[in-house]
Parts: structure tokens; C-alpha cells; sequence
């Protein structure tokens, strides 16, 4: 069963008098467990289909299947609840928080959704996370304590933090070196498979690519057939 | 449970940053310290004002026996005695914004010390209680005379600046007898000075004593024959009765009543009259409703039928309290006015610091939308942050504020008095600054775009 399935979505920026379109009907489809890459030259759309995919944009026309609902249509807070719960972000350049501590921020995320969960609760959750990827050791440290794959170890465990269905990575590797980014892959990789979560990788570099099943290839707002 | 969520967030996002979270609140620590050190050093210099201004009387009612009529012809207010050191005691005990009165009866004549003599400007009988009415009873030297002397129609008087200066050359009078009307009074104390009133006239040039000792042995008048005119046949006859002069001539000129005559014509029987009751309202806001206690009471003492009209009248020093309730005014809106200024530049510091801080925080704001905060979450972040900071800024100048009162008060001893009013408002406005000053930053970090500002640099 597909997670995720896009069909003929369009994506046109207005800027002023004239159009823009960036995206010209990218059909798609995600099934639950995959592990792909999506990849394109900068230009190509690539940002664009992530934001739509994160549910941070929507689409000007078509429609967007996730997890069974049609999400096109979704206003700014339905589209915020749905990146609360389904979907995980690691980004670039990790965006933590800076002078508060990986735990911290490993649960931010749950301000915004977990009401119910008592403060213990949130903290063994996030403790766990870290654990998981390997930081149980430096659960008080800030940001600027942490070296880069660390950081983004972090990030990687704020992405969890609310069990999503998908993990969504923009350039999760883009500022750290060749050693840490084959540690970074190899853990979406397990997460992946010992787990069944979803991820798509967004990358230009085809060294990371590689370590996708399946590539996803955007050209000029078209999917290339592959 | 949600709240404490959102106001730890605010603090930890402080804390993040303490240097500027405080220069930023200086602003409003300033401008809250100054509403409460002005507000305290104001207090006492308006409480202070308004006690000078009591000295002069500001509280005081003045009772006067109505005027009398006759065949049409008015005699103007006090021409009829109707009122009794009775009533004075009964409006003490009776009105509860009073706080003490003293019934008066005046005189005017001559007073001897030595080869000196002087015609003192006011002469008074009265009670201690005028002391306290006229806020006099410290006494300059000596003391005053006492109730029991007012019983006892005692000889004894208090003398004002003036008349120490005039009759006694500056000499201390304690002890020294002066002749009033051939009566000898001791003079017991000398009043403090106060200078002119209002009007120009001297009130250091005054003689006090008991009123019993006024009305009975000065102006010669008895309890029997209040009227003077009677008091003067009185006199006189009693003067040339043969009996004093030859006590064993009995020839009577009247026949002696008998017990039956007696009975039947009883002597009337009269108050002893005073000229004007003086009484003092507790405070300034009590006079209107001292006023009309005392008239209710006048009139049921009096046996006032509905219709009739009063047979006395009170008077109130209107003059006096309009200049004290307009400097106490004037006082507060200085105040307010230096309190708005200062805190609305507080505000306006945190306003520009908090648009720095949401540019500042721009990923900040993309990664919380990203991970499912939505525009209001935000709002109420960096809303909270704002009104957190002005309530920190607040209780930190309220602390300045006393500080600087208790240091005014103690090194230049000036008189301050504690506002609880003022510390109120410093808490609701400090407050009300962070929510208008906080609310345009707030609300244009909920209007972020999530991709916009993930992208910020």
C-alpha cells in the first residue's frame, strides 16, 4: 500500500505580473518501508516537490494522497498538524536550538502535539531517542558542544520524537565530511529497515543516492523516467 | 498545564540570552522604579501638605447661633444664643465624622500685667478640646488648662506669641497672674506660634481660658442671668443691697416667697449660652457628611419641628479645602504624567528589542512551524516572553523604587509614605506593556512562511 501517492501536481510561484511554474504535474508514488533518494540539479523543482511533500506548501493544482487522505486542499494548521504527527524533518544544517541541551531539544517537537504526556514522559521518550542514535552519553550537551554528526544525530532523533510515518531528509549530509555521512546514511538506512520507516533523502550528490533503492530523478519540474 | 509549558519555554528562551533580557527590561525597571519612588516621596509630601494645610483649620466646621428677628428687622447671624457647651459635647459623642469639638465664648476687653497693657485681638473661653480642634496642643512652654478646670472655673489662661511679646517683653509669663477685668488669671501656658490666618489677622495675638471662667468671672454674667443687660441689674443691685453693707439691717424690700410661691413659679431654667461651636472633621472627605450629622443633631436638640427653620448655622472652610484637594491633584496628575512617559519609552524599548529578537530567531520560528507549531503557538511564545520580561522589569523596579524611597527618606529625610495603590498599578501596567508592546512582534513571528524562514540566513 502506497504512503504517499502525488497525481499530476503543479507547483506555480507568482512573482508579480509574471508566472513561474516550477512544477509541471509530478505524478508519484511512496509505499510504506521504501527507502528512496529524490535528486536534481539545484533549479529543478527539487525544494519545491520536498515542501510540498513535507506538507510545508501546497500544491496549485493536483492532488496529494498521504497516508490515505487527500491533503491538497489543507489550510495552514490542518497542514501543521499533519508535519506534527506523520512526518520527521532533518535538515542541512540540523536547526537545533542553540544554548539548550540535546534532550531539550530532541523534545521540543512534543509542545506542539503531546499534551497529554507528563513532563517525565516526554523526557524518557527523548531519552530513548538518543540512545538510539548513540548519545546517551551527551544528553546535556548544547549544540555548540557537539561536533557536526552529532548534531545531526540529534536532529535525527528530534525527527522521531513523534513517531512519524515519514522521515523527510533535506541534504542531511550536505555540511558534514565523507566518514560522518556514511554513519548519518547508515543509520537512516537501519531505521529504515529494522523499522519500516519511510524516508526520502533529497540530494543532489549521487554518492548518497546510492544508498536509496529507488531514485527519483526531477528535471525542470518534470520526473524523469528512470 | 499548558500554560506552565509555554511560560518554561519563555524563560529558557530568556535565559538564552540574559545581558539583553535585562538591558532590555531596563527600560521598564527605570520607568517602574521612578512611578513607585515618586508615588512614595509624592505620598508623604501630599500627606504632609495636607497636615499643614489641618494646622490651618482645612477640617475644621464653625457652629453659629441662628439670627434673630424682631418686628422684621434682622440681627444678623449669632444675634440669638441658641447654642450650649451641651450641644458641643453632644456633637462629639454623637457625630462619628468628628473628632472632637469645643464650644466658644468670646470677649473683648482690656488685660493688665505690670505697668503694661494690651487688648488682645481674640479672647476665648473654651475647652482643651479647642487644642485639638485647631491642632495647637503642643504647648511652647507650660501646659494647657484641663477639663477639670473648665468644671472648676478655674483662673487660669494660656497667652498666644504676641501677647508674650506685647504685655510680658518677652519674658516667660509661666506663673505670672494678668489682670483681666479685676479677675486675676494665672497664666499657665504659652500657645505655639502660627502666624496669620488666611485673612491677615494675627492668631498668635489671643487669650485662652476656660469658658466657664470667661462667661462666670470675666464677662460677669452668671448661670442664672445669662442676659447681660440682667447680669448688670444683678450687679448693681446686689452691690447696694443694705444686708452686705449692714449685715444686721433685715428690712427685706421684697416679700419672701413662700414654699407654695416657690413651687409654683419655678425659676427658669437656662442654658448657659456660647457664642460658636468649632469641631473638626476626622478628614477632609468627611466635612460634607460632619455637616449634615451635626445639623440632624442640632435640630433634634433643638426641638425643630419639620418646617421650621435652623436656628444655627455652619460653616465650612471651603477655601482652604479647594486648595488642598488641588494640590493633591495637581500633585497625581504630575505623577501620572512622569509615569506614562517613562513607561510608555519602557514599552517601546521592548517593542524594538523583541522585532530584533523574531528576526533574530527567524530559523527558530521555521523549525517550531516545521515540527507542527502553528501561528498561535507562536504568538503566545513570543507574547508571553514580552509580558514575562515587563512583569520581571516591573517587580525589579518596584524593588528599586522602595529603594530609592527608603534612601530619599533616610539621607535627605524627606517624607515618603507607602503607595500600595502605586505597586498595583506598576504590576497591571508593566503587564499591559509587554502585552501592546509585545503583541505587533509576536504576531509577525506567527505570520512566518515555515519555508521562508528555514531558509532565513
Amino acid at each position: 500500500m502506497d504512503l504517499l501517492e502525488l497525481r499530476g501536481v503543479c507547483k506555480t510561484y507568482h512573482l508579480g505580473e509574471v508566472d513561474v511554474p516550477v512544477l509541471k504535474g509530478v505524478s508519484l508514488s511512496i509505499a510504506k518501508g521504501e527507502l528512496v533518494a529524490l535528486m536534481g540539479a539545484s533549479g529543478s523543482g527539487k525544494s519545491t516537490l520536498m515542501n510540498i511533500l513535507g506538507c510545508l506548501d501546497h500544491p496549485s493544482a493536483g492532488e496529494y494522497w498521504l497516508d490515505g487522505k487527500e491533503v491538497s486542499g489543507a489550510g495552514t494548521n490542518e497542514r501543521a498538524r499533519l508535519r506534527n504527527r506523520l512526518i520527521g524533518f532533518v535538515f542541512q544544517s540540523f536547526n537545533l536550538l542553540a544554548r539548550t541541551t540535546a534532550l531539550e531539544n530532541v523534545i521540543m517537537p512534543l509542545n506542539y502535539a503531546a499534551e497529554h504526556l507528563a513532563e517525565h514522559e516526554m523526557r524518557e521518550r527523548g531519552a530513548e531517542l538518543l540512545r538510539k542514535v548513540g548519545l546517551s552519553e551527551r544528553m546535556d550537551h548544547q549544540p555548540s558542544q557537539l561536533s557536526g554528526g552529532q548534531q545531526q544525530r540529534v536532529a535525527i532523533a528530534r525527527s522521531l520524537i513523534n513517531r512519524p510515518r515519514l522521515l523527510l531528509a533535506d541534504e542531511p549530509t550536505g555540511n558534514l565530511d565523507s566518514r560522518t555521512s556514511e554513519e548519518i546514511l547508515d543509520m537512516f538506512k537501519n531505521l529504515n529497515q529494522s523499522e519500516g520507516l519511510t524516508v526520502i533523502l533529497v540530494t543532489h550528490d549521487p554518492g548518497v543516492a546510492e544508498h536509496a533503492k529507488r531514485v527519483i530523478r526531477i528535471r525542470d519540474g518534470l520526473i524523469e523516467k528512470s | 498545564m499548558k500554560f506552565l509549558r509555554i511560560l518554561r519555554t519563555s524563560l529558557r528562551a530568556l535565559r538564552r540570552n540574559v545581558l539583553r533580557a535585562a538591558l532590555t527590561t531596563l527600560g521598564i525597571v527605570i520607568g517602574v522604579a521612578a512611578v513607585i519612588a515618586m508615588m512614595e516621596i509624592g505620598n508623604g509630601s501630599t500627606m504632609a501638605i495636607q497636615r499643614t494645610i489641618a494646622t490651618m483649620g482645612a477640617f475644621n466646621l464653625l457652629v453659629f447661633p441662628g439670627n434673630m428677628a424682631t418686628a422684621g428687622v434682622s440681627f444678623g447671624s449669632g444675634s440669638s444664643i441658641t447654642l450650649t457647651p451641651g450641644d458641643a459635647d453632644a456633637i462629639v459623642t454623637e457625630c462619628p465624622s468628628i473628632i472632637a469639638a469645643a464650644p466658644i465664648v468670646r470677649t473683648r476687653t482690656q488685660i493688665v500685667y505690670g505697668n503694661r497693657n494690651w487688648a488682645p485681638n481674640s479672647m476665648m473661653g473654651t475647652t482643651p478640646a479647642f487644642l485639638e480642634v485647631r491642632d495647637w496642643t503642643e504647648m511652647a512652654e507650660g501646659e494647657a488648662f484641663t477639663d477639670r478646670d473648665v468644671r472648676n472655673c478655674s483662673k487660669v489662661c494660656l497667652v498666644g506669641q504676641t501677647i508674650v511679646r506685647e504685655l510680658f517683653a518677652g519674658e516667660s509669663p509661666i506663673g505670672k497672674d494678668i489682670r483681666m477685668q479685676n479677675v486675676n488669671m494665672k497664666v499657665i501656658g504659652v500657645l505655639r506660634p502660627k502666624g496669620a490666618n488666611m485673612m491677615g489677622s494675627d492668631q498668635d495675638d489671643i487669650v485662652l481660658a476656660p469658658w466657664t471662667t470667661i462667661k462666670y468671672r470675666v464677662t460677669g454674667t452668671s448661670v442664672s442671668t445669662p442676659n447681660l443687660s440682667a447680669a448688670a441689674a444683678a450687679a448693681a443691685s446686689a452691690t447696694v443691697l443694705p444686708s452686705q453693707v449692714y449685715p444686721n439691717y433685715s428690712l427685706s424690700l421684697y416679700s419672701v416667697p413662700s414654699a407654695v410661691q416657690t413651687t409654683d413659679t419655678p425659676a427658669p431654667v437656662r442654658f448657659a449660652g456660647i457664642d460658636q461651636i468649632v469641631a473638626a472633621a476626622r478628614t477632609g472627605e468627611q466635612v460634607p457628611s460632619a455637616i449634615e450629622e451635626i445639623t440632624a443633631l442640632m435640630r433634634e436638640r433643638h426641638h425643630l419641628r419639620g418646617d421650621m427653620p435652623d436656628d444655627f448655622n455652619i460653616r465650612d472652610l471651603t477655601e482652604i479645602m479647594k486648595t488642598m484637594s488641588s494640590t493633591t491633584e495637581l500633585m497625581t496628575n504630575l505623577l501620572l504624567i512622569v509615569a506614562l512617559i517613562s513607561l510608555v519609552v519602557g514599552g517601546v524599548g521592548i517593542m524594538n528589542i523583541m522585532l530584533v529578537s523574531v528576526t533574530e530567531r527567524t530559523r527558530e520560528i521555521g523549525l517550531r512551524m516545521a515540527v507542527g507549531a502553528q501561528g498561535p503557538d507562536i504568538l503566545r511564545q513570543f507574547l508571553t516572553e514580552a509580558v514575562v520580561l515587563c512583569l520581571l522589569g516591573g517587580i525589579f523596579g518596584i524593588g528599586l523604587g522602595r529603594a530609592t524611597s527608603w534612601v530619599v527618606r533616610v539621607v535627605k529625610h524627606w517624607p515618603t509614605a507607602t503607595s500600595l495603590g502605586a505597586i498595583i498599578a506598576a504590576v497591571v501596567v508593566s503587564a499591559t506593556v509587554g502585552i501592546v508592546f509585545g503583541f505587533y512582534p509576536a504576531w509577525k513571528a506567527s505570520r512566518l512562511d515555515p519555508i521562508e524562514a528555514l531558509r532565513y540566513e
